[in-house]
């Protein structure tokens, strides 16, 4: 084996790229002849459309077309009548909803897509907007989850019966004993709200259509463009081949870039319909009702346990927002409830979940998905543990998290395969030990005690998670050294960020015998590699870091056979290294890759060596036979001003398992990114509805992202129990930080103000509703 | 609803005579018309700061100024800091080497507010820098990459790096 570089911290291959200015995002790709799109969207949350007249806009000078949805279904045909597919149908749903591509006769959110303005450039698309006449009949909307499923409440689609669109549950172990035998029963009920995807760069479209040429080509900001080219192609009843699907730079995705929206289909559509290129770039205003979120989720929950605290039993209800339409099955519902019984050893578990719909933006997976409300949900159940019986929040946590010999630890669930849910690997004890360690959380209580003699208000939080990452079934590579001696990889795995291009070159140079700088990366470009899948809940590491290595182990298992042949030498005296392959004991014996990819890539009148194949390239799709389970404890110590309200993070620290780290740097740079996502969710992001559905927050003057100012240094320390479930003993990485940063910022705000009993139900903390909190908290005390 | 004015500006080092929509703004500018695609807008209405350029100097939103408004200024765009196509800018540099970028979309903007964060406060302090890039969001790194770059970057800069 030559040079380690699987482990080590190596510079991004993706950097110089990206920090000259060349990165290569959409909305910067230039063809000859294209026009620019606007969409006009819904101003109604929930109306019915009685006509539309684009006559005055399409008179507009620059503007080349108004399509609507009759005019798509007029210009290309009756088969185009009809909505969008479901991404995935799933039996749960008793009411599968998805939407037209431009709106047919009613809109149910605000944002809705009503018609597309193609013109010379965005800005004339733009002005003819306000010439479209709609004439619409307002009708009720429903916002709030809590009163969604109230007999007289308004119903989200005019002529439905109830807004349950539908149900889900997730039940093991016996419940009812659990319950039966209990020392004690502690109940909480809470709000969780979870906000938008704010990829930096928004979403972007550009559509060129070449009917007797390449045929459809599609270039999107988007997570998965394998799942957009089934999506497309199935919806046109068009051949995949004869839909490409392109990624480029993607600023971004965090979730919302992976499912398949309207513009994905209307942007090409008028592009057909044109016969010239057609781009469309979101612009942000848009971004906040036109791209998926998460929102609310109300759960309320009860937990059962011993004197000691041990927990015996969870169950309880949760509601859940879908949103208008249903575009992405019931996966953030499921992965909601999926994550039970999250660290912990709790024996049962009995928690139903109604899936509501509103007259608001769609939901779908936002960094996380449903895994950081499981953990928050489980994270308050043990603080009710905690505070019920005056132990120390570690300490519970210590009496329940799964100990290491019990892995692997079957939880009772059973997963959408039909399989028994089952953490391969972790010592989470040992994590909480470390976290503990590095937040020096024994002497905390003299800190808060000091700040409290000078009328500050200290407060920690601990939080522990599971991440079940790597969801197969695959990603692919592709690896391949070229005559010059470059390696060539591809792959479907399209990044937004994360750095692919930097762990394959890692993975195929320790394997390969090559330098990192030598392995060239493409992916994401559905033209170019047969199958993928996408960039989403973690799963990247753990398929495709298992397919480089394979298809790695495979081209050098040809690289040395042919040597073999060409030094007359012995398979097993030969190495490979920088680029040639070497007999042991005699460097100077040695043959290029580049040469022997030569040999199999030769041109006219030339064989290729007898008992080969053509080309030294192999193709692998080895992923991880299971999901790997990584776990973290996140401890925030936090600082409260009573009387403003504000919370300032102090100090964070995160304890990470992600089994064995490929690049040290990138794992943390991940853990950073979302910790603070993370923050963000408990204190600041809250994407507000009236009751009339209208959102009342779409700039970042009313929506608060985290900023530099107000996030903490955050320490991490890392544990490394590699996963048994693939060769490279890795787990993902990507939202290990986020899941159970709301539970640790919230129990610490509860911490310092433990002593006017403050109990948060409900996050973001802003500092108006923590001085409501802690106004009612100040009446109840004066009332006793 | 076409007007358009002739302006003169000085981009990266380099004299450009243009005519321009007056509407348009200096980032679809250089964007559009220059084919500096460096510049990334990230939300248009002055926050996000992913559009920031170097306006004489002075790190501005190019969202917020209209193109007609640079007429006879020099504007430095992420294009523009490297010394070479060999040699970095001591900020990418350090950017690259922190690990200080991942989707790379709010990082022209954040690198062009470093450097001219740099040049009025060449030795700052960790609080000093979060301060200083309290106008530029960015969803990926957390920050906290960006801010160990950025004063790498004014310890090598001290240096004569």
């Amino acid at each position: 084996m030559g040079v380690r570089y699987v482990g080590a911290t190596v510079q991004r291959m993706e950097d110089p790229r990206l920090v000259t200015g060349h990165g290569r995002y959409v909305d910067d790709i230039v063809i000859e002849g294209t026009l620019e799109a606007a969409f006009l969207r819904s101003p109604h949350a929930h109306a019915k459309i009685r006509s539309i007249d684009a006559s005055r806009a399409r008179a507009l000078p620059g503007v080349h077309d108004v399509l609507t949805q009759a005019d798509l279904v007029a210009q290309l045909g009756a088969a185009l009548d009809k909505p969008m597919a479901q991404l995935y149908p799933a039996p749960a749903l008793k009411q599968d909803r998805t939407q037209y591509p431009l709106a047919k006769d009613e809109v149910c959110y605000v944002g809705q897509t009503v018609a597309i303005i193609v013109a010379d450039s965005r800005a004339i698309a733009e002005d003819a907007l306000a010439l479209i006449d709609v004439d619409y009949e307002t009708l009720p909307a429903v916002v709030d989850i809590r009163k969604a499923l109230a007999a007289d409440a308004p119903l989200a689609h005019a002529g439905d019966s109830s807004n349950l669109a539908g149900q889900l549950r997730a039940k093991f172990g016996d419940i009812d004993a659990a319950f039966a035998q209990a020392a004690h029963v502690f109940k909480s009920d809470f709000l969780q709200h979870r906000g938008g995807c704010h990829a930096m760069e928004c979403r972007g479209v550009l559509a060129r259509d070449d009917a007797y040429g390449d045929g459809l080509t599609v270039w999107s900001s988007t997570q998965c463009p394998y799942l957009i080219r089934r999506a497309l192609a199935r919806w046109l009843n068009e051949a995949e081949e004869r839909v490409r699907i392109i990624a480029p730079d993607v600023g971004g995705g965090f979730g919302p870039k992976a499912g398949f929206y309207p513009e994905e289909i209307v942007v090409p559509l008028a592009a057909r319909i044109l016969g010239r290129p057609v781009k469309w770039i979101e612009d942000r205003r848009e971004h906040f009702t036109a791209t998926t979120t998460q929102r609310d989720q109300y759960w309320d929950i009860e937990v059962a346990c011993d004197g000691d605290g041990r927990i015996l039993g969870l169950r309880g209800n949760v509601t859940h927002e879908q949103g208008a339409w249903i575009p992405y099955g019931v996966l953030l519902a499921f992965s909601s409830l999926a994550p039970l019984p999250s660290a912990y050893a709790i024996p049962a578990v009995d928690v139903g979940l109604d899936i509501v719909f509103t007259n608001t933006t769609p939901n779908t997976p936002v960094r996380g998905a449903g895994r950081p409300y499981a953990n928050y949900a489980v994270e308050r159940a043990v603080q009710a543990v905690a505070y019920g019986l005056g132990i120390d929040q570690a300490e519970v946590r210590r009496r329940n998290l799964i100990r290491a010999d019990q892995m692997p630890y079957e939880t009772g669930a059973t997963l959408r395969d039909g399989s028994k849910a089952k953490y391969d690997s972790g010592d989470y004890i040992a994590c909480l030990d470390k976290a503990m360690a590095k937040a020096d959380y024994a002497t905390f209580p003299a800190r808060q005690a000091a700040a409290r003699a000078e009328g500050r208000y200290l407060g920690i939080g601990v939080s522990c998670c599971i991440e079940d990452t790597g969801i197969g079934p695959y990603e692919g590579a592709m690896v391949r050294v070229e005559p010059g001696g470059k390696v060539m990889v591809r792959s479907g795995a399209a990044g937004q960020g994360q750095g692919h291009h930097t762990f394959v070159a890692q993975i195929v140079a320790e394997n390969l015998g090559v330098r990192p700088e030598d392995v060239i990366f493409e992916s994401g470009d559905t033209g170019k590699f047969a199958h993928g899948v996408g960039t989403i809940g973690s799963r990247v590491a753990a398929n495709l870091g298992p397919a480089a290595l394979d298809a790695s182990l495979q081209v050098r298992d040809k690289a040395i056979k042919l040597a073999a042949e060409v030094l007359e030498t012995a398979e097993a005296d030969l190495d490979i290294e920088d680029g040639f392959v070497r007999v042991n004991g005699a460097p100077d014996l040695r043959v290029a890759l580049g040469d022997l990819a030569l040999q199999l890539a030769p041109m006219s009148g030339v064989r290729v060596p007898s008992g080969f194949t053509p080309s030294l390239e192999a193709t692998s799709y080895a992923g991880s036979t299971g999901s790997p389970i990584a776990n973290g404890t996140n401890i925030a110590e936090v600082e409260v001003d009573p009387g403003t309200g504000e919370v300032r993070v102090l100090r964070y620290t995160v304890a990470h398992d992600c089994g064995t780290m490929m690049n040290p740097m990138m794992v943390d740079g991940q853990i950073y990114g979302g910790v603070v996502h993370g923050i963000g969710n408990a204190l600041f992001e809250r994407m507000i509805y009236d009751e009339r559905g209208q959102p009342l927050t779409t700039n970042y003057g009313e929506y608060l992202l985290p900023l530099a100012t107000e996030m903490p240094h955050i320490d991490i320390v890392h544990q490394e129990t590699p996963s048994p479930l693939n060769p490279l003993g890795v787990k993902g990485a990507g939202e290990g930080g986020t899941i159970p940063a709301a539970a640790a910022i919230v129990a610490a705000i509860e911490n310092a103000l433990a002593e006017h009993g403050v109990i948060v139900d409900a996050y973001p903390v802003g500092p108006q509703y923590l001085t409501e909190l802690l106004d009612a908290a100040e009446a109840k005390a004066a009332a006793e | 609803m076409t007007d358009t004015r002739d302006i003169t500006v000085t981009i990266n080092g380099k004299t450009h005579e243009a005519s321009v929509e007056t509407r348009t703004h200096l980032g679809d500018f250089v964007r559009q018309q220059l084919g500096l695609t460096g510049t990334h807008l990230g939300c248009e209405h002055g926050v996000c700061g992913a559009c920031t350029v170097l306006v004489d100097g002075d790190a501005v939103r190019s969202c917020l100024m209209l193109a007609v408004q640079a007429n006879g200024r020099e504007v430095t765009t992420v294009e523009g800091l490297a010394e070479s196509r060999t040699k970095l800018h001591p900020v990418q540099e350090a950017f690259w080497k922190h690990h200080g970028l991942q989707c790379g979309f709010c990082t022209p903007g954040m690198m062009i507010s470093i450097v001219a964060f740099l040049k009025e406060n060449p030795d700052p302090t960790e609080a000093e820098v979060r301060e200083a890039i309290s106008g530029n969001i960015c969803r990926c790194t957390g920050y906290q990459n960006i801010v160990a770059a950025a004063l790498d970057a004014a310890a090598v800069m001290k240096q004569g790096g």
